[in-house]
């Protein structure tokens, strides 16, 4: 008898049963799961009689064990509805649930009703929490219309609309509110301007006499005049410490201690918002592993309800698998490189980061002179015309949308020359723009401070130009205040002079000119750039402006409304989709970046800087981080000995060892972890050729008996349906035609 | 609960929350989408356990379906006959499976016997065939379809047997962070 015939197949590709085979654990396991046609109950209970195991299906990843094995206990009973069963066979097992609990003991009963109870208000209360989730029904409709990866960017939107409100009320809670309520609680503003030198002079810039209407615009605008002296900004919390009857509030510690909360508190959601992502991205390393499979099974967004919609989502999938392909053939292709073609690419490659590094040092030196010009004309005050005013106020602005305007284009042409894999391109070139962004920032201030702390004669008397700079840190405030005023007012004028009007040329004129542009592409790295930049911008202004959070939140609410609507009139998806998982998590990492990157300037400007002498609650410090040793020297003895033993650098050091240690530790033991996964998809193939061998001996030896004895065992034929199917491997060396034999040959072991 | 619905004895809808992912609120509000599909069909009272069925063409013809090149297999999957003609308790199942708050083996194993074609519970290179088919409408050549199909039993399949298993696939959803975000009607 040929060894292979027991795995011949019957006409319609299935292979046909053999008992020895149906009494295998795992095929067994996988019977019981599995939910049969026609002859669905009889079957099952007939199956359920053989394995002879009543209602505790336990479901996971556990697949080899038998359901015989498990013992049935009560409390750690799986969840109903999280077994793979049609409706009926669910509420057969509640119902023998509920008979059985009635059997228990009344301390049981009762744990298992308040168990069903709070699971019962846990599901609901998070129905209600949902329902009150911002937005819903608009991301709900874009998620439809245009599958997950453009709706990640969103509920990103929202997000942040949210951080930025809990940061105002951090900062309004903590340092407005006190002072407000201070004349009505009878509190007492203590301020001392300790010497009054030449330091604490602060000229008033309110507008005298008749005010034309374009000034108080100018103003608005550009933080100056009316809006200087308001809470708006950090000059006007001139308060040390309030007074009230019962306590004294000490106003300056709680600016310096909000300040550091409030990038705390945005580090520590950021983190816990990515760990989900990240841990697989780090774990899991999916992108080279196993991209076809996930395109294949996972690629399909069944959310999308429109038809347009799935015509797009079914062109992007093409070309994702297209480019797929693509990129194995690239690999083939530069793995086949020679020596010399390398070197050639390797100096090309050179050359071309030199170009890009000095376009950047470009752009960033105009920054500087357009920072160090703004400034100038505005100290000189010679008003020229209401236009021209504003653009120097503005030049900084102007120059760095320009310049984060063009970059972009330049790198994604520079890109194609460096001759990389496409998926690498992408990455590569994203990262370029985000440095680009966020270090212009970084460069505008750094040309600020060098204005502020340059006076005539070196060095400054007060540690800072007073003459020009009288309360600097109201003067970087109102920087920031106008870079988040031209960014919304860019992304506005961009959607409405920019996005429409191109709408509008490709769906009406048929000239080459809208052919070759085409339909506007909601580009989400770009999109995500935006408003990455403007949460920086948020989160190093707030220390100067402190109700800058509050504008962003504003902000940010109407931009949600400006996307959604250009996004629905205005846009198809990009056809380079962007896959949810990956997106979220590279959402957070820049969000991340440019969090690092807004520290950076607030810690320099906290620790180094002196701080003006003639506004805000430092006064009487010569840095702001000075408050924090003053307030240490003033607690008991024990508070200042801990607090000095946690600053002092032997607990630093240990404490930097101590991490490393743990960081290497588990860095080991991933490493060590993925050995063991591999170790045991090894030893699962072997398993699967060890099996097949068995069988087949067995069933050599089966048709060895059988052929002494004259009575051959009739074999139950299944039903059309629900043919079983036998669950073993096979090795590799055994090809298709097996399976499509279609005569079964004369044997006993099948029909 | 202070509600005065007439649709479902109290015990019917304890049943339903325990077995699906849907609070009370959304199982009424399914059955009412239910019974838009055809009202004359579908009666108000679901008191005394009636036996209604919709033919395939009214679940199929669903807006969160109708644009879904599986929404065959779906109803095929989820329907008590296998033809697609779907229950009331089909229809819950099959939302609530979909839903956002099923877990991931579960909605594994019911993707699995979505892309099993032929019913054999092993995804086969001709079953590929047909998802990529199905995902692309034809368009990819004769070759691209077959290096596909290639590339993922070659990604896939643990056991070596040239087509995955219900095993093999689990292993590859745990490792397709996508999978729970696409598998997902929001209804």
């Amino acid at each position: 008898m040929d060894n292979d015939a027991v795995f011949y197949t019957d006409r319609s590709g299935r292979i046909t049963s053999n008992p020895l085979l149906d009494q295998l654990p795992s095929y067994q396991s996988l019977l019981y799961r599995r939910k049969s046609s026609v002859s669905g109950t009889k079957r099952r209970s007939s199956s359920r009689g053989r394995t002879g195991s009543s209602s505790s299906g336990k479901w996971g990843m556990s697949s080899f064990t038998r359901p015989l094995d498990k013992p049935k206990s009560q409390i750690e009973q799986q969840d109903i509805r999280e077994l793979a069963k049609p409706m009926a066979e669910k509420r057969r097992d509640k119902t023998q649930r509920l008979e059985e609990a009635r059997e228990l003991s009344s301390w049981r009963q009762w744990r298992q009703s308040s168990h069903r109870y709070l699971k019962r208000l846990r599901d609901d209360a998070q129905e209600w929490m949902s329902s009150m989730k911002l937005w819903r029904g608009d991301i709900h409709l874009i998620e439809g219309m245009f599958g997950t990866g453009i709706l990640s960017y969103f509920s990103f939107l929202r997000f942040l609309v949210v951080l930025n409100l809990i940061i105002f009320l951090i900062k309004f809670s903590f340092v407005m509110l006190p002072i407000i309520i201070a004349p009505y609680a009878s509190g007492n503003i203590t301020y001392n301007l300790n010497d009054a030198g030449v330091c604490t002079v602060y000229p008033s810039s309110s507008r005298l006499g008749l005010v034309i209407f374009h000034e108080h615009i100018t103003d608005l605008l550009s933080g100056g005049g009316f809006l200087e002296q308001t809470y708006l900004f950090y000059g006007y919390y001139k308060a040390d410490k309030i007074h009230f009857p019962n306590i004294t509030y000490n106003l300056a510690l709680a600016y310096l201690l909000s300040t550091i909360a409030y990038l705390f508190l945005s580090l520590i959601w950021i983190v816990k918002r990515s760990a989900r992502g990240f841990k697989r991205n780090l774990v899991q390393d999916e992108d080279r592993f196993q991209s076809f499979c996930n395109k294949i099974f996972a690629g399909w967004d069944f959310c999308i309800t429109n038809v347009n919609a799935a015509r797009l989502k079914r062109s992007s999938l093409l070309y994702e698998l297209k480019t797929d392909l693509e990129e194995e053939r690239i690999k083939q292709k530069i793995a086949d490189r020679t020596r010399k073609e390398k070197c050639r690419i390797y100096f090309l490659r050179l050359i071309l980061n030199l170009f890009v590094i000095g376009v950047l040092a470009g752009c960033f030196y105009s920054i500087y002179i357009a920072t160090i010009f703004s400034q100038e004309a505005q100290m000189t005050k010679i008003k020229v015309n209401f236009i021209v005013d504003l653009i120097y106020e503005y030049l900084p602005s102007i120059v760095i949308t320009v310049a984060n305007f063009i970059t972009p284009l330049l790198f994604s042409i520079i890109i194609n020359y460096e001759d990389y894999s496409p998926a690498f391109e992408i990455r590569f070139t994203l990262m370029r723009c985000v440095f680009m962004r966020l270090t212009s920032i970084g460069v505008l201030l750094f040309s600020l401070w060098s204005q502020i702390t340059k006076c005539e004669e070196e060095p400054c008397i007060c540690g800072y130009n007073h003459v020009l700079y009288s309360c600097w840190e109201t003067r970087v405030g109102q920087e920031m205040y106008k870079l988040t005023i031209f960014d919304f007012i860019t992304i506005v004028a961009v959607t409405i002079f920019v996005e429409f009007p191109r709408k509008l040329i490709v769906k009406n004129c048929d000239c080459g000119l809208a052919k070759w542009w085409g339909q506007q592409e909601f580009a989400i790295p770009q999109n995500v750039l935006e408003i990455v930049y403007g949460q920086t911008i948020c989160w190093i202004g707030t220390f100067y402006c402190p109700m800058l959070p509050a504008i962003c939140t504003i902000k940010y609410f109407f931009i949600f409304y400006i996307k959604k609507v250009s996004l629905i009139n205005n846009c198809r998806p990009a056809t380079r989709p962007f896959r949810a998982s990956s997106s979220n998590f590279f959402f957070l990492v820049v969000l991340l970046i440019g969090l690092a990157l807004a520290c950076l300037p607030v810690t320099v400007s906290v620790a180094q800087i002196n701080c003006s002498h003639a506004c805000g609650p430092f006064v009487n410090y010569n840095t702001t981080w000075e408050v924090l040793p003053a307030t240490v020297s003033q607690l008991p003895s024990g508070a200042q000995k801990l607090l000095f033993a946690l600053s002092s650098e032997a607990f630093a050091v240990s404490f930097f060892v101590v991490t490393c240690l743990a960081m290497f530790y588990v860095i080991a033991l991933a490493g060590a972890h993925k050995r063991v996964i591999n170790q045991l998809r090894e030893q699962l193939a072997m398993e699967g050729r060890d099996k097949r061998f068995l069988i087949q001996k067995l069933c050599q030896a089966q048709s060895l008996s059988t052929s002494r004895s004259p009575v051959s065992r009739p074999q139950p034929r299944s039903g059309s349906r629900s043919s079983p199917s036998y669950h073993t491997s096979f090795s590799s060396n055994f090809n298709e035609g097996v399976f499509l034999a279609h005569s079964p040959p004369d044997s006993s072991t099948h029909v | 609960m202070g509600n005065k619905q007439t649709i479902f004895t109290a015990q019917q809808l304890d049943a339903y929350q325990d077995c699906t992912y849907f609070t009370r609120k959304e199982i009424l509000r399914l059955f009412y989408r239910y019974r838009d599909l055809a009202p004359q069909l579908v009666p108000l009272d679901y008191t005394n356990h009636p036996d209604v069925k919709l033919p395939y063409e009214l679940i199929g013809s669903m807006p969160e379906l109708k644009d879904n090149p599986f929404r065959q297999r779906i109803a095929e999957v989820f329907s008590e006959d296998g033809e697609g003609n779907m229950t009331l308790d089909d229809f819950l199942d099959m939302f609530s499976v979909l839903s956002e708050m099923a877990p991931r083996d579960l909605k594994a194993y019911y993707a699995f016997k979505i892309y099993d074609f032929n019913n054999d519970d092993f995804i086969c290179k001709s079953d590929l065939e047909k998802t990529l088919n199905k995902l692309t409408r034809n368009e990819l050549t004769e070759d691209e379809v077959r290096m596909v199909c290639e590339k993922v039993i070659d990604e896939a399949d643990l056991d070596n047997d040239g087509r995955l298993s219900l095993e093999d696939f689990q292993h590859m959803i745990v490792r397709a962070p996508d999978f729970l975000s696409t598998f997902h009607i929001r209804i």
